[in-house]
């Protein structure tokens, strides 16, 4: 092995550095799935009968489903009567100000460097921040109530805008729709919800964090943003876990509705745990994620900055139903050690003159894989519909994959659709010419996978961009960041 | 300043210097010429320290230090830059960028504080002058999509930026035209401070008129065969390689 395939190999094994796990007194059902488990989740947070029902509606669904097996991950068979499907940071009283706040708690998040307080008052981000299963505290809501913007953890919405619930929930992600929506939409346990209303552009950020902290635990969380006519909003999310030798499931759904001249800017840096080095622990991420551009000339864009997780498997994916309407998929998924990503997104064209736009920056360490999966289907209406993908893969080292599976199926002549793809090494001539200029192999290495995934980091708000830089920086370097 | 002592090295298990003596005081400037596969370029990035070169015998001393054992980085902090022949491009990170991390962490390992960015864009602009550039080349990704020309005006610019001592140039005339290699000689020529030193290697002896040699030095098969003022550049140029091989055979 070659000098620079050494260092890369040191500088991919670098350490997580969000694996403490918070001492806060937890509240847990049983072990297992079976309709008393979905009945008792459902108990927990007193919900209406119709919510019940969906839920119930879902398991009896999920359980005649199989797991899917195409995508081109390897893991053990995950056993879902030995995962805990509720946990709750205890005790759960409404909270009326931060000061009420369980202090270990505001440690954790204090932590993981998402100070809510800080949060609230420097960077003027709205937070909700989900612990386990649970929402433990959503900032800044009057201010924005104040313009009709409803922010909140899913439980509120589905006690207080019941109506909006009702409608929205599983518009865009029915419970029908896979495997494990069908799991969330049984079990899920919280969450967070938004309403922007007609003609209201947000003012501020939108974010929500997640943890996981109990062992044992799933999180199934539920996310639903609703955009009506003419309104915007740029929505955050970011995600870390304890380091665990057992591997644990985070299967969540997220839905956004966007209705005429509507827009959406979702943005996640997920940086669940990975697992060690030899490939022990991590959480297996299996998400669903999907938008509707259901009004003409809406628009919504995901960026994602994918880190973390043993195995990924993801597709942001946007339905375009209005005509001109417009989706985006920026996304940098980075594999180390042993994890594995399959992930991608749907592009579903089927008003007239829909457009989508499609950038993807896979990089492999270590001895992972990570596969960009993607689908375009321009359908029979869409009429002058466009797409553009670029698929661009990064090695580093010679122990890793990168893979490429583009389905694209195009029912109308006046399409115009572009695929490229590229894959590229960290050329040793690249880290030479750096060193040559005083720079160290780390440092190169850094700077060279940055400016490969600039497109997507443009993408990003200029906090997450410097955010995202730094976690790149540390999941190649290990400690330095 | 350098000295190199009896120099064996080799790529790939093929020998290619085989006892290169070479002195470089502070100040002077030496032209490196000779044949095709003489060894030039390997002695540039011996120089560098390329990790794919080996030195089997022999000193390469830098003010009394031996150089070998250095990382490349080591090198290029205490004052070796190399232009290079080919400069590599780098996709998505800005010129501006790449150079204010090169020249904070050869700032830092002379015990300096890194620059901010006030200082840094100052320093910049003064040095852009030096090579003629164009503002817009320092937001550009490094060397990527540049002209030939471009790409050495840049090497030019880097070596201004990060004020080597010890700057070695390696065909730094290849691909340029007339003026964009008076362009180049003249940021070079700028960089003569009467202690920074410069080893120019080259094929021409056109460069050579632009910056003017102290001493010149044939190189031939991995050797200094024949050293000379620079006189003996203009003889080289009207008589080709042929006298000086059979000189050697003899």
């Amino acid at each position: 092995m070659s000098e620079d395939l050494k260092i890369i190999d040191e500088v991919t094994s670098g350490e997580y550095k969000w694996g403490f796990v918070s001492n806060i007194e937890s509240e847990n059902a049983p072990k297992g799935l079976s309709e008393d488990i979905v009945r008792f989740i459902s108990a927990k947070k007193k919900e209406p009968e119709w919510m019940l029902e969906f839920r119930l509606k879902a398991f009896r669904h999920w359980q005649k489903m199989q797991e899917p097996q195409w995508a081109n991950v390897n893991y053990p068979k995950v056993d879902f009567q030995d995962i805990i499907y509720y946990s709750a940071p205890k005790p759960k009283k409404q909270l009326n100000s931060l000061d009420e706040l369980d202090p270990e708690i505001k440690a954790t998040f204090d932590k993981l460097g998402i100070s809510l307080l800080e949060q609230k008052r420097l960077a003027g981000v709205a937070v909700d921040a989900v612990i386990d299963s649970v929402s433990v505290k959503t900032t800044f809501r009057q201010e924005l109530s104040k313009l009709g913007i409803i922010f909140s953890s899913f439980s509120e919405a589905v006690q207080e805008h019941p109506e909006l619930v009702k409608k929205y929930m599983g518009s865009v992600v029915p419970y029908t729709d896979n495997f494990y929506a069908a799991l969330n939409s049984a079990v899920f346990s919280d969450g967070s919800f938004c309403y922007i209303p007609k003609g209201v552009r947000c003012p501020m950020e939108l974010s929500t964090y997640f943890r996981i902290n109990s062992a044992g635990t799933g999180q199934f969380e539920r996310t639903l943003i609703i955009a009506d006519e003419g309104a915007y909003v740029s929505y955050l999310e970011g995600c870390t876990a304890p380091k665990r030798d057992e591997n644990q499931l985070h299967a969540a759904v997220v839905e956004i509705y966007a209705h005429t001249d509507a827009q959406v800017k979702y943005s996640t840096v997920q940086n669940w745990y990975p697992g060690d080095k030899d490939g022990r622990g991590g959480i297996f991420n299996f998400v669903t994620k999907r938008g509707l551009c259901a009004g003409e000339r809406s628009k919504i864009s995901w960026t994602q900055v994918e880190t973390g997780s043993a195995v990924t498997w993801k597709y942001p994916s946007v339905i375009l139903k209005g005509d001109y309407s417009t989706g985006e998929f920026y996304s940098v998924a980075l594999t180390n050690n042993y994890q594995q990503a399959d992930t991608g997104t749907k592009m579903i064209h089927i008003g007239k003159h829909t457009r989508s736009t499609i950038i993807s920056k896979g990089i492999s360490g270590g001895r992972s894989n990570n596969s960009y999966r993607g689908l375009v289907r321009i359908g029979k209406q869409a009429e002058k519909a466009r797409n553009f993908s670029q698929c661009d893969s990064l090695l580093l080292g010679d122990k890793c994959g990168a893979h490429t599976f583009p389905y694209l199926e195009c029912a109308n002549p006046t399409a115009k659709v572009e695929h490229e793809a590229t894959t590229s090494k960290v050329g040793e001539d690249q880290i030479f010419y750096c060193n040559q200029r005083g720079i160290s192999t780390e440092d190169a290495i850094g700077l060279i996978v940055n400016g490969y995934c600039k497109e997507v980091f443009n993408q990003l708000p200029m906090e997450f961009a410097v955010e995202a830089q730094k976690l790149l920086a540390v999941s190649l370097e290990g400690s330095v960041g | 300043m350098l000295n190199i002592k009896n120099l064996h090295a080799s790529v790939e298990g093929k020998e290619i210097l085989n006892g290169l003596n070479l002195q470089v005081n502070p100040g002077e400037v030496h032209a490196i010429m000779g044949p095709n596969g003489s060894g030039k370029s390997t002695l540039a990035s011996v120089l560098a320290g390329r990790e794919a070169y080996e030195v089997n015998e022999g000193e390469v001393l830098y003010h009394g230090e031996s150089l070998i054992e250095l990382s490349p980085e080591d090198r290029a902090r205490k004052g070796i830059f190399l232009a290079f022949q080919y400069p590599i491009e780098i996709p998505g990170v800005s010129n501006a960028n790449f150079l204010k991390t090169a020249v904070n962490e050869v700032r830092k390992s002379k015990g300096l504080e890194a620059l901010d960015s006030k200082d840094f864009l100052k320093l910049m602009k003064d040095k852009m002058q030096l090579v003629k550039m164009d503002k817009s080349m320092t937001q550009r990704s490094v060397n990527e999509g540049f002209s030939g020309g471009e790409k050495k005006r840049n090497e030019i610019f880097q070596m201004a930026m990060l004020e080597p001592e010890l700057c070695v140039l390696d065909e730094t005339d290849s691909g340029l035209d007339i003026d964009a290699l008076r362009i180049v000689s003249d940021g070079i020529n700028a960089l003569r401070d009467g202690k920074r030193s410069f080893i120019v290697i080259t094929h021409y002896q056109r460069l050579l008129d632009y910056i003017v040699p102290d001493f010149v030095h044939v190189l031939y098969k991995g050797k200094i065969v024949k050293s000379g003022p620079k006189e003996l550049a203009l003889e080289l140029e009207e008589k080709g390689y042929d006298w000086i091989k059979e000189e050697v055979e003899i």
